[in-house]
């Protein structure tokens, strides 16, 4: 089993990762930019910088505007009424039972009962899913990938499957749309479009993006040849479904037909035929819901994670699923190795990485998930002391969020924080890893962060041709693009440039070899 | 191969869904009658008692009745079904699509059929309403005159009469709702799961429809009921019950457990009856494996390249779903279709299974361009198809008079504006489809044909736009339905030919009509009958969508997948072809979607128990055909520019490539 002890030891301060030559990080100051070569040769790609309070954030919603507003008399009926639309039964119940000296003592008291009854049901069931009495907010953060969703300007990222073109959702509630080479910015702003937890380009497609909301999901048709900056709400398609909400994360099936989206209170995953906007429910007994999903790159798998501790791998044949109990506490996040044979993923309150592997079908007629026995532990990430030049770093401990690059040769972890300890850092640790013949799984370097920021959320570039591209948030609202470039004999489209590799500040970059085998 | 084989298929996935109809009616017998007599106050007493009831001989009867009405009904399902919805254009055609005589027939036996489970539900039930006779009610006055008489149990004749009007009405909205199309899921299940999924989406639907229907029986009994009643009273010589409240007053209404009592039964018809169909459906549509290829010849007919071309829409629907499953799924079939034949190594599973999706794919295609001229604005096309039908008079002709006469219409009616953007896809398919050979060479079906010697060489001709006028000219009379005027033009045209009389009769005539359609239209009922449904015509092109995005993703699919599954580059020879087809199917949906009727974004539509999907299913392959191409530029990149197409697909391809359309 790997351990982090492994690892060469972080960058002293001030220095962050410029990009990684096989396997060596190649490091760079922190206060200076980068080369400019680097930009226009290696990663072409914009860099931001959207710190929050650039953005203004939305105020918290009330639930209801009520107290805003002066008392007015209304008989008990109309209020019943007016009560049952808003909220429903339990409100209409609510309102009966609180106006005694104007309903019959008998309705009184059967609201009153029944009431008590709702919330002794409503508790009991609470008590089962903690996470059904947390509010819609709270839940989206909790659930999200992000490591820190309500503060940090940024919330979601999507790179989009086959273009050099990423989607950035932000506090505001806006979705902005870079692509390389073009000067038009797209904001995206629709009025459900609240509290975005996720979001996913659809593959085989130049401009069709889903977006996980608080109520719904919505699917913006971007036109990528227009120039208009501000595209309609008329270009969204609005999925709802009642039950449905807040939607915590959606997938696209890699081949390019359905959508499927998740809501931490639902327990079924719906299926959407975007096009035709008709869904179907996928349910199955347990879970109390599903919170992060995540499909393999070949289109036969998905993975289901649910609040309590058990989630699923489904066959997108038959839509069959295997359920895996895990015991220490729900799944955090997964990720899928590019022939969707090996998955591997972490839970919450354990610093391990556990990989499963799954057999190759063979009849293709028989829809089997094919996941083996048990899970194995392959990676031990649990807190490390580092000694750097000015006292001790400590490294490790929860996972927040895993990316496998798509040619299977990196794999990054983004590891939280001990919030209690100030010596503590959240870092990317990166692995170098081998699918085939045997699973290898090898120490590559940390990706610091700059001073006072802490890594956000992390997504591999779908289609870099060089190697791997792996693009960063922050939490001070910057955005950067860390290349690795190694050699890769197993996928041809990746042909490294030769003559593009900048050399760092510490002069450890050699010229490029030419070792590179481009078949 | 066609009809024998559907009974073929179908008879084994009949038996079973009507075998799992009745064997799940037991337990819906049996949640009935608990429910029938359910009481608050001895809830434990009522379940002791349903049981026991429901082990009567009655009750018995009762079952065997109920399962015979269940092969009934599973009968018409069966009888009815059908893969394409019919999509009715204006209220008047639904109405005549209810009318029919096969769907009377089904209304009025569905009637009878609803009378008697009503009837085994009152028995079932046992309840007061069972008797259809009453011994009268002793008069409180004291007449013995009326003591032995009997009396006519107007409940029981109020609750029969319901269900011969539920019956009814669930035959009329099984025709209205397209109940008798199979829709297939667009998500692969087991039919377990899939059943178990429907089920409550089944439940609540049944309760709500059944409401409707017990307050709608109620307020026409309120006002008709009074008809049935005397007749039966003088037919069978009963006395009306002088106790008890007739129930055609406010007051006999208000009968609660009456109430109570119908819509319990209503729910229970539509709920067994409903099981049926959603049986039959979740059957019928599962999926089917054909063999790709055989080694003995007289299974032949029964292989996949077969079964695509045959004449049974049900097959030809399974077959094209099985082709995209195999497309996807399964790697070693698609070998099987990449295989050349043994002796003579000839591709012929391929070739029969490209020629089968390309066949459709250029259908709609034409289809397609059909659609657009019929609707390309107010009396263009009227004009532009009199103007080739005379064309093509003078053709045969061959009349120099004719011909000036007829020379200054291109002019005039701008077949310009009208002919020019459907001309390149219509033509270059015409002149694939006139080869013989859908795989000849995009570049030779591109030929435009430009006739200088012909005496209009003005604008652009080809003897494939006669031909297409004429064919236009067939479907004429729908056109006239949309309320184009004949233009003083084309009368002026005509008048100074011999047959000018005849012309102007006609013309006449046009006139008439549109006055007297003119007249109508301002009557609102007309309006209301007659108004076509905007979406309609449009909706109507793409009825049978599900096989074309079927053959879309299995196209696609095997040509992604010959990229590296291919050996011996089966695919190769017709990828041009393949190409060529998507992209030109490509040009004319989206000219379709800029038609004005046509909304570029699917209604909302609210999910309930039946499928209305065939109202979307243009946006479904607006979306499929667009993946469909993305897939196989993004499989093969590059290497496309290899690919002998034309230079304005080519352009095209590049778009696609650039990740630009």
């Amino acid at each position: 089993m790997c351990s982090l002890d492994l690892f060469p030891p972080p960058l002293p301060r001030g220095e962050v990762t410029l990009y990684e030559y096989n396997n060596t990080m190649i490091p760079w100051l922190a206060d200076e930019s980068p080369p400019p070569s680097f930009h226009t040769a290696m990663v072409n790609v914009p860099e931001l910088f959207i710190p929050l309070d650039a953005l203004k954030a939305p105020g918290r919603m009330e639930l209801s505007s009520k107290s805003a507003f002066i008392h007015h008399k209304e008989t008990v009926w109309k209020r019943s009424l007016n009560a049952w639309h808003q909220v429903g039964l339990a409100g209409l119940l609510e309102e009966l039972s609180n106006s005694e000296e104007e309903v019959p003592p008998l309705l009184c008291h059967v609201s009153r009962c029944s009431l008590a009854a709702c919330r002794w049901l409503s508790s009991f069931h609470g008590s089962l899913f903690p996470h059904l009495l947390m509010k819609s907010e709270d839940l989206t953060a909790e659930f999200s990938q992000a490591c820190d969703w309500t503060g940090c300007s940024l919330r979601a990222f999507a790179w989009h499957p086959h273009t050099n073109k990423f989607a950035l959702a932000l506090v505001d509630d806006s979705i902005r749309i870079y692509t390389t080479g073009s000067p038009t910015i797209p904001t995206l702003k629709h009025r459900l479009q609240k509290d975005v937890a996720s979001m996913a380009w659809k593959p085989l497609c130049a401009s069709i993006l889903a977006v996980a909301c608080q109520s719904c999901v919505l699917v913006w048709h971007i036109d990528p040849t227009s120039l208009s900056t501000r595209p309609s709400s008329g270009c969204a398609q609005i999925l709802t479904h009642p039950g449905h909400s807040p939607v915590t994360s959606v997938a696209w099936s890699p081949k390019g037909g359905v959508l499927l989206s998740a809501s931490p209170v639902d327990t079924a995953m719906l299926v959407w035929d975007v096009s035709t906007e008709s869904c179907v429910p996928l349910q199955r007994v347990g879970g109390g819901g599903v919170t992060f999903l995540s499909w393999s790159p070949d289109g036969s798998k998905v993975l289901s994670a649910t609040p309590s501790a058990v989630f699923r791998v489904w066959e997108t044949h038959m839509w069959t699923c295997e359920r895996w109990p895990t015991l220490n506490g729900r799944c955090q996040t997964g990720c899928w190795s590019p022939d969707g044979s090996r998955l591997l993923f972490a839970v919450k309150e354990e610093s391990v990485i556990y990989s499963l592997s799954f057999c190759v079908v063979e009849a293709e007629a028989q829809a089997c998930v094919g996941g083996s026995e048990r899970a194995t532990p392959v990676a031990d990430v649990s807190e490390v002391v580092f000694q750097r030049d000015n006292g001790e770093v400590r490294v490790g401990g929860e996972i927040q969020s895993m990316a496998w690059d798509p040619s299977g040769e990196r794999l990054a972890v983004l590891l939280r924080e001990n919030s209690n300890d100030p010596t503590s850092e959240a870092v990317i640790a990166v692995y170098r890893t081998k699918n085939n013949p045997k699973f290898e799984l090898l120490p590559c370097g940390f990706i610091p962060s700059k001073k006072g920021e802490d890594p956000q959320l992390m997504q591999f570039h779908p289609c870099f041709q060089k190697g791997a591209l792996l693009s960063v948030l922050w939490s001070s609202g910057r955005l950067s693009h860390i290349p690795f470039y190694f050699v890769n004999a197993q996928f041809p489209r990746f042909t490294p440039e030769i003559g593009t590799i900048v050399h760092g500040e510490t002069s450890s970059a050699a010229a490029m070899p030419s070792l590179f085998t481009e078949t | 191969m066609s009809v024998a084989g559907e009974r073929q298929v179908l008879r084994w996935r009949v038996a079973a869904s009507l075998a799992w109809a009745v064997i799940l009616l037991p337990l819906s017998c049996l949640v009935f009658i608990s429910l029938s007599r359910f009481h608050v106050f001895h809830p434990a007493q009522c379940l002791a008692d349903s049981i026991k009831d429901a082990l009567s001989s009655s009750t018995y009867f009762c079952l065997l009745i109920l399962s015979m009405l269940q092969a009934v009904e599973c009968t018409f399902n069966v009888q009815f079904h059908s893969v394409v919805p019919s999509i009715p254009g204006s209220r008047l055609s639904l109405i005549g699509l209810v009318l029919l005589p096969q769907r009377v027939l089904h209304s009025i036996i569905h009637a009878t059929m609803g009378v008697l489970v009503f009837w085994c539900c009152s028995v079932l039930s046992q309840s007061q309403y069972r008797g259809f006779t009453v011994p009268c009610s002793p008069d409180p006055s004291g007449h013995d005159a009326n003591s032995q008489a009997m009396c006519l149990n107007e409940r029981s004749f109020f609750l029969l009469l319901a269900g011969g009007f539920m019956g009814c009405c669930y035959s009329l909205l099984y025709f209205i709702h397209n109940m008798n199309c199979l829709s297939f899921p667009s998500v692969q299940q087991f039919k377990y799961l899939q059943f178990r999924q429907s089920i409550p989406k089944l439940l609540k639907y049944s309760c709500v429809q059944s409401l409707y229907l017990a307050r709608n029986f109620a307020a026409l009994y309120y006002f008709l009921g009074y008809i049935p009643r005397t007749w039966i009273q003088a037919a069978l010589n009963l006395h009306a019950d002088q106790h008890l409240p007739p129930l055609d007053t406010l007051r006999g209404l208000l009968d609660l457990s009456l109430f109570y009592q119908i819509w319990l039964s209503g729910v229970f018809l539509l709920t067994t009856w409903y099981i049926v169909w959603l049986l039959f459906q979740i059957y019928a549509t599962e999926t089917r494996t054909f063999p790709v290829q055989t080694a003995f010849p007289e299974e032949a007919a029964k292989c996949l390249p077969n079964m695509l071309s045959c004449n049974s829409p049900l097959l030809k629907y399974l077959a094209f779903q099985d082709l995209m499953l195999l497309s996807q799924y399964s790697p070693s079939r698609r070998q099987e279709a990449f295989s050349l034949s043994q002796p003579g190594g000839h591709p012929h599973n391929w070739i029969a299974i490209s020629r089968e999706c390309l066949g459709v794919l250029i259908n709609l295609t034409l289809r397609l361009v059909a659609h657009q001229e019929a609707a390309a604005s107010n009396g263009r096309v009227r004009l532009s198809s009199s103007s080739s039908e005379s064309r093509k008079s003078s053709s045969s002709s061959g009349t120099s008079f004719v011909n000036s006469t007829v020379d200054p219409f291109p002019n005039v009616s701008n077949p310009r504006t009208s002919v020019p953007p459907f001309l390149k896809p219509g033509a270059s398919l015409k002149a694939s489809w006139d080869s013989g050979s859908p795989f000849a060479s995009p570049a030779v079906g591109h030929i435009t044909g430009l006739d200088l010697s012909s005496p209009w060489h003005g604008s652009v001709q080809s003897p494939h736009i006669m031909r297409r006028g004429a064919k236009l000219w067939t479907c004429g009379p729908d056109i006239q339905g949309n309320g184009s005027d004949v233009s003083p033009v084309s009368k002026a045209g005509f008048g100074p030919t011999g047959s000018d009389r005849q012309h102007v009769l006609y013309a006449w005539l046009q006139n008439k009509q549109e006055q007297i359609k003119h007249f109508l239209a301002k009557r609102v009922l007309f309006m209301y009958l007659f108004s076509k449904h905007p979406e309609a015509s449009s909706q109507e092109v793409f009825a049978d969508s599900q096989i074309h995005i079927w053959a879309l993703e299995a196209l696609s699919h095997l040509v992604a997948a010959s990229f590296s599954e291919d050996r011996m580059g089966v695919v190769q020879t017709t990828l041009s072809t393949i190409l060529a087809t998507l992209l030109n199917l490509q040009e004319a949906s989206e000219k379709h979607f800029k038609l004005p009727h046509a909304s570029s974004k699917p209604t909302r539509t609210t999910s309930s128990l039946v499928d209305s999907s065939y109202k979307t299913l243009r946006f479904a392959v607006r979306s499929s055909l667009k993946t469909a191409i993305y897939r196989i530029t993004t499989t093969f990149g590059e290497h496309l520019h290899a690919v002998p197409v034309s230079s304005e697909h080519r352009k095209k391809l590049q778009q696609f490539l650039d990740f630009k359309e």
